[in-house]
Parts: C-alpha cells; sequence; structure tokens
C-alpha cells in the first residue's frame, strides 16, 4: 500500500496549484460568473500550456497521464479554487469518447484538444431520462448517405463554446436499452441545431439542445453502430471520477474558510470556535470530508481497471460524495451564518458549485439506487 | 382530546377559503406558487385588499384596527393563506413592530404610527443585526447621543430585509455604555429619508438583492420617536421576539411546499415512471410528511395554549428549529426531484434585464434559488443553535 502520489504527479499538483492561485480569486471568479462565455479563454490556453489538458490522456491518445489518479489529482486542484473551466466537458467526456471510440481520424482531433484550441460537449441526458445512461429517445435515422438525428438534449455544459458536440441517439432498440445506442460527432454549425444558451448554478454555461433534422454522414458516427454504450458508460466513469475530486477540492476549501470563520468570528465575548457544539460539528465535517478522499482513491484506483469493480465503484463514490457535499455546504453556510449567505463572499460560489455536483452524472439516489443493483441485491 | 375544529373555527375555515377565492388576484398566487420575487407594489396590492376586508392585522386588538382572532383562528387563516399561495404579509409593520408600539408605545405614538400600518404608508424595517451583533444582538454598537431635543445616531445595520421597500426602520440603538450590554438599549422608530442614513443592498447566494445593509451617519432623530423608556429597548426587543414566533413553525409554507413537491415528483419521470412511484424518493417524501403530520398538532399544541392566555416560550424555539429544518427538507428534496433542471442559474433579477429564453419546466426555475434562499431560515431571527440554547436552558434548565 502506498498513498502517497508519485513525484511526476505531486510536481503537476505543485505547478497546477500555483498557478491557479495566482489566476483565480473570489473577483475573478464573479467576474466570470456575469460573462458571456462563463469561462476564461486565458486561463485556457494557460492550462493547455501546462500540459494540464495533456494530463488527462494517455500517451497513445498524445497526452502523458491520462490514469485515474491523473484525473483526481488536476480535478481536485481545480475545486480547491473553484474553477469553472471546461475541463471535465471537453477533456474528460468529449476528448474521452473520441479517444475511446474515434477512428483514426476522428482522433487527429485530439491534438487540438490538448493544446486548448478546441472545445467540446457532451450532449446526453433528456428531459426524461435522470441520469439514466441507457435511457436515450433521441433518434438516429439512416439514409443513404449517413444519418439524421432528432430530438432534444438537455443542459448541455459548454455546448456554446463548444466546435464539436458528442451526441447519443438510438439507432435500434428501446427506449432504455444499452443496444442501439450510436454516437455523432456533430460539428457546432450543422444545420438543425439549436442552442439556447444559460448560465449555470455552480458557474460556467450550458445550453438546450434541439435536433431536428440533423442530417450528418457517415463518418460522424463514433464507433461501431449501436455500440455506443461501453464508450459512454466508461467515459461516465472518468467524467464521475473527475466531479468526484472536484467536489473534494471544494471542499477542502469550504472547510479552510469555515475553520478560519469559526476562529476570527467573536459572538459573547469569544471566538465562536470555542464553543463545544461547534467544534463537534465541524469535526464532523472534517471526518466526512477524509471518508470523501477515501471514496475518490477508491474510484481513481478503480477506474482504470475491470468494468464491474469500476461500475461498483463509481456508484459508491458519486453516492457519498453527493451527500457529503450536502452536508458540508449546508453546514458551512450554517456556521457562517448571514455572512455565508451572501454572494460577495467567497464561500457563496464555493458552497453552490459543491451543491451543483449532485445533479451532474447521477444523484446521490441515483447511483444509491444503481449500486444496490450492482453490488447488493 | 379532541383534535378537530369547532364548527364556528370550521364556519371560520371556510370564511377564509371563499374569501381567498374570490379575492386573491391570480397573477399574485401564481409568482408565489413559482416561488418568484414578488414587487414592492404586488406586496403592497395584497396588503390592500386584505386591510380592505380588515384581515390584514390577525395578531393586532380590534381597537387598533386588528381582527381580534385568537391564536387558532391566525393559524387557521395562516395555514389557508400559504394553501391558496397568497403572498405572505410583510411580517416587519403587522407582526413585529405593531405590538411593541401597541405594548409600550405612546398614545400619541398609537395614534400616528398604527394606521399608516394598515393603510401601507409605512413600509417598516427592522434595525436589530449589526456587523459584529448576530446571534449575540445585546453587544450592538450603533448608539444614540442626546442632543437637545434629538437624538444623533451613528452606526450601521444589517441583514434589513426589504430594506429597499421600507420608509421606516425600528432600530435597537445604544443609550449607555455602564452596566450589562442589554441594559443601555433604546428602541427608536426612525424615518429611513433622514439626513445621513444609506442603504447598500446585499445580494444573496440566490441573486437576489433581498437583504441590506443601512448606515447612519450622524442622523438626527427626535426624542420623541423613542418608544418607552430610555434603555429599557431590550425588553421591547424580548417581547416582539415572542410575538415574531407564533406563526415560526411556517407550518402552511411547508404544507404548500409539500404539495408542490408531490406535483413535480408526479410530473417528473424516473425510469420511465413518474417519480413519486419510486420507491427510494417515495421514502424520502413519506420521511418528511410523517416529520410534517407530527409538527403540526405539536405547532397547534403550542397555539392552544397561547389561545389559552400563555405565552408560547421556550416551545416557540422548538418549533422554529423543527420547522425551519422540514422547511429545507423540503427545498433540498425539491432541488433533487427537478434532477438536471436545478442547474440552471434563474436570476430574477437577471431575468428581468435581459431576454434569456427560459430553460426546462416552469416548476423546476426558482427551484434552486429556494434551496439557496431558505438556508436562511436556520440562521436568521436567533439561529438554530441560539434556540437550541434557549431550550436547554429554559426547558431542560442544563
Amino acid at each position: 500500500m502506498n498513498f502517497e502520489l508519485t513525484d511526476e504527479r505531486q510536481m503537476l499538483q505543485d505547478s497546477l496549484r500555483r498557478f491557479l492561485n495566482d489566476n483565480y480569486s473570489n473577483e475573478k471568479i464573479r467576474s466570470l460568473l456575469d460573462s458571456d462565455t462563463g469561462h476564461s479563454v486565458d486561463i485556457w490556453s494557460g492550462l493547455a500550456e501546462m500540459g494540464v489538458i495533456g494530463a488527462l490522456f494517455s500517451e497513445a491518445d498524445g497526452g502523458y497521464g491520462g490514469a485515474g489518479f491523473d484525473l483526481s489529482t488536476v480535478f481536485e486542484e481545480l475545486g480547491r479554487v473553484g474553477a469553472v473551466d471546461p475541463l471535465l466537458d471537453t477533456a474528460v467526456l468529449g476528448g474521452g469518447v473520441i479517444a475511446s471510440a474515434g477512428s483514426s481520424t476522428q482522433k487527429v482531433l485530439l491534438e487540438s484538444i490538448i493544446d486548448g484550441s478546441m472545445h467540446l460537449a457532451f450532449a446526453h441526458g433528456e428531459p426524461q431520462s435522470r441520469y439514466e445512461l441507457s435511457r436515450v429517445s433521441c433518434t438516429a435515422r439512416r439514409e443513404a448517405n449517413g444519418f439524421v438525428l432528432d430530438g432534444q438534449k438537455s443542459v448541455v455544459v459548454n455546448a456554446t463554446a463548444a466546435d464539436y458536440l458528442i451526441v447519443s441517439a438510438r439507432s435500434a432498440g428501446d427506449v432504455d436499452s444499452t443496444q442501439g445506442i450510436s454516437l455523432f460527432l456533430v460539428p457546432a454549425n450543422t444545420d438543425g441545431l439549436t442552442l439556447t444558451d444559460f448560465p449555470l448554478a455552480s458557474g460556467g454555461r450550458a445550453a438546450e439542445l434541439l435536433l431536428e433534422n440533423v442530417r450528418l454522414d457517415g463518418s460522424a458516427l463514433l464507433g461501431n453502430e449501436g455500440d455506443g454504450f461501453n464508450t459512454l458508460e466508461l467515459a461516465n466513469a472518468r467524467a464521475t471520477l473527475a466531479i468526484c475530486a472536484e467536489a473534494l477540492g471544494l471542499m477542502e476549501t469550504i472547510r479552510a474558510l469555515t475553520t478560519d470563520y469559526l476562529k476570527i468570528r467573536k459572538q459573547f465575548g469569544q471566538p465562536i470556535g470555542k464553543f463545544q457544539v461547534l467544534q463537534h460539528r465541524m469535526a464532523d465535517v472534517l471526518t466526512e470530508i477524509e471518508q470523501a478522499r477515501s471514496a475518490v482513491i477508491n474510484l481513481a484506483g478503480h477506474v482504470d481497471g475491470a468494468r464491474d469493480a469500476r461500475e461498483k465503484h463509481v456508484s459508491a463514490t458519486k453516492n457519498l460524495i453527493g451527500l457529503v457535499g450536502k452536508l458540508v455546504a449546508e453546514e458551512s453556510i450554517q456556521m457562517h451564518g448571514g455572512i455565508g449567505m451572501t454572494e460577495e463572499y467567497e464561500l457563496g460560489h464555493l458552497a453552490r458549485r459543491l451543491v451543483m455536483v449532485d445533479h451532474r452524472l447521477g444523484d446521490s439516489m441515483h447511483h444509491l439506487e444503481r449500486f444496490i443493483d450492482l453490488a447488493v441485491a | 382530546m379532541n383534535l378537530n375544529y369547532t364548527d364556528t373555527q370550521i364556519q371560520f375555515r371556510e370564511e377564509v377559503r371563499a374569501f381567498l377565492d374570490t379575492n386573491l388576484p391570480e397573477a399574485l398566487s401564481t409568482k408565489v406558487r413559482l416561488d418568484k420575487t414578488l414587487t414592492k407594489a404586488e406586496h403592497e396590492q395584497w396588503h390592500a385588499i386584505l386591510n380592505d376586508k380588515g384581515w390584514l392585522a390577525g395578531n393586532w386588538p380590534v381597537e387598533y384596527g386588528g381582527t381580534g382572532w385568537d391564536a387558532i383562528n391566525r393559524h387557521i387563516f395562516e395555514d389557508e393563506m400559504a394553501r391558496a399561495h397568497a403572498p405572505r404579509i410583510v411580517p416587519f409593520g403587522i407582526a413585529m413592530f405593531g405590538p411593541v408600539l401597541q405594548e409600550f408605545g405612546s398614545v400619541e405614538q398609537k395614534d400616528y404610527y398604527l394606521p399608516k400600518v394598515l393603510s401601507g404608508e409605512h413600509w417598516w424595517c427592522q434595525g436589530y443585526s449589526e456587523p459584529g451583533a448576530g446571534s449575540d444582538l445585546a453587544s450592538l454598537k450603533t448608539r444614540a447621543e442626546r442632543d437637545g431635543d434629538d437624538y444623533i445616531v451613528n452606526g450601521q445595520k444589517t441583514w434589513t430585509t426589504l430594506g429597499q421597500h421600507a420608509n421606516m426602520i425600528f432600530c435597537l440603538v445604544r443609550t449607555a455604555k455602564e452596566g450589562k450590554p442589554q441594559e443601555g438599549i433604546s428602541f427608536l422608530l426612525i424615518d429611513m429619508h433622514s439626513e445621513g442614513i444609506k442603504v447598500r443592498p446585499i445580494v444573496l447566494i440566490d441573486g437576489e438583492p433581498e437583504v441590506n445593509e443601512v448606515f447612519f451617519d450622524n442622523v438626527r432623530v427626535p426624542v420623541a420617536n423613542r418608544v418607552g423608556e430610555e434603555n429599557k429597548g431590550w425588553t421591547y426587543a424580548k417581547y416582539l421576539l415572542t410575538h415574531e414566533r407564533t406563526n415560526i413553525a411556517g407550518i402552511g409554507f411547508a404544507t404548500a411546499g409539500l404539495d408542490s413537491l408531490k406535483r413535480i415528483a408526479r410530473n417528473e419521470m424516473s425510469k420511465g415512471k413518474p417519480l413519486i412511484k419510486n420507491p427510494h424518493f417515495a421514502a424520502q417524501l413519506a420521511r418528511i410528511e410523517i416529520d410534517l403530520m407530527a409538527m403540526t398538532t405539536t405547532n397547534l399544541r403550542v397555539i392552544s395554549q397561547a389561545a389559552a392566555g400563555k405565552a408560547p416560550g421556550a416551545e416557540s424555539s422548538m418549533l422554529k428549529i423543527k420547522g425551519s429544518e422540514i422547511r429545507q427538507e423540503i427545498n433540498a428534496l425539491t432541488r433533487s426531484a427537478v434532477g438536471c433542471y436545478a442547474m440552471p442559474f434563474v436570476s430574477e433579477e437577471l431575468e428581468r434585464g435581459s431576454n434569456q429564453l427560459p430553460v426546462g419546466p416552469e416548476y423546476a426555475r426558482s427551484v434552486t434559488g429556494t434551496y439557496l434562499n431558505n438556508r436562511k431560515l436556520s440562521i436568521y431571527g436567533g439561529s438554530n443553535e441560539i434556540q437550541r440554547t434557549i431550550i436547554s436552558k429554559t426547558l431542560l434548565e442544563l
């Protein structure tokens, strides 16, 4: 057993932490929340230049990492500053699908992703699908030279910035069948796509995506027709690890802010951190964050391995992170009192972003049910 | 034991329902149902409708223009209002300032101020909390120094809810530094348009400027605007705090919130079936409903005692803790129920100024904002930690 980072990952962590601390501040985040793009183009280029995007891909795909612990190292650091950069969307989800299912021609795009010049969005969830990975009602109909797509995709994060959208659509099978799901690489300027852009409570932007008679040629297909589910599941597993590690980073910063506040805020003639009731609750928060860290380590250690163990850990970790995230966000606001309710104070964005983690890639209830199916029943 | 309302009370409930049915404008109830922020004019419109009926001041005696209702009738009224998605009565003038003035104000003050509360000419806000005085309210520092027939007020108040709409503020100010902190506090009524007052909005985590900071820079306030005796303000404020607590459980809000949650869960789908049929979701919802059923009776037990003339004491602390926790659980489960449509940031401030298209089902739009905003329920009006201390000191004598 060894729970230390390798030297390479330690260096990655140190330099990324320095870069993010230099480039992110409460003021910076607040200006990004109000911006049209939702994230900073300069920070994105900086991350690419440092090789942070490359760290999320294997050497075979042109990167220099791509393993579970690379993902968790990067995303924990992003979480610590409440970063709003769409690495999850462009690299882990979008890039991940291309890396695992793309043809050699399609994989050429990975170079542009890694060098920071291209954005992707992952258009999978639908208004009725509620986190269920196999529930796809968007349709892909075969036509002479390719496919015609119709349907609707919900809350597609980073869609407006994306050069390509990865779209899942059903080419065969029942609405919730794991068979018959096809994946497509769709240029953002394709006719028949309508994007309705909006800001997210977590920071960043997303769009509702309407597909009406979207004609694609056969080369847009990612992987084999009807065989997309396994690709989806793997990309989802890696993205779950990433967002859980990010949540962990958010929790660490929130805990530090709250602990500091308990030391400086005085009421009844003493720092409120001297009150035992708050000490005990903060001790619980700390203990639960350590549980969250272990869950992230569990998933990082299994995400590159066999499917059954991997998926069991996906659901275990996402369930635990959802519950602990809620506890940490709510307790930290409560212990801050009124100041914790304000937009101006640093905690606001961090707590909101942490709470929103439970609304992506399956909430704690979804993953509880999935864990029961995979590992209990 | 009899868990039922009397015939007279049932008749009263029917009367309230019929009134709301005819007189509650649909535009208002729709906004309330969707948790949208009401404008000042909309609040005033609803107050005026209630005032015309003579039902605006449910907690005031008849002699001051109130209804004279007992605690049970007040509860029935508040419950029906919440179920009908009527706007809540803005509490600062009616529920907070009125009772204090009636108990401790001079005849001149009562004659002057009370009719203006009812007519809406005065919109009151509360000047209690300060940056350094939250849970420890008695440590407040805003000072009022005598200068002839005036006080000169300097300092800062914060968390002043809807202060942006107010033209009057009732304030706790320090008039003496000697003795215990509670002993040097006075209760002053201040015109918000006085020279030297500045109001700065505070945007909360749901994006709404619901509360404010109020700054006092050499503000002249006539001594005649002091309620009761100098340095006795703490007693008056404590009296007000018990009044603030008669509807503290928020049972009506919880009941209406649970109804909304069920409606949403019948519309949302989970694995091809309505979410409400999902046993894991249903179990969470049921747990809340079971708590709310018991809480409703706990609330009525306290109210019955109040109707029998016993002022609620530390019992209201239990109502506040349990009531706020139940509402927060409902808000959290509602957020879960709408799934990915909790993610869009829907600031009404932004919405008003842009042509942003609505996203997702209408019922999902305010859900995250309400969840975030209602974290305040366990913070304001004496945090739940303070309430627990009151219970352990007063009821448990620990």
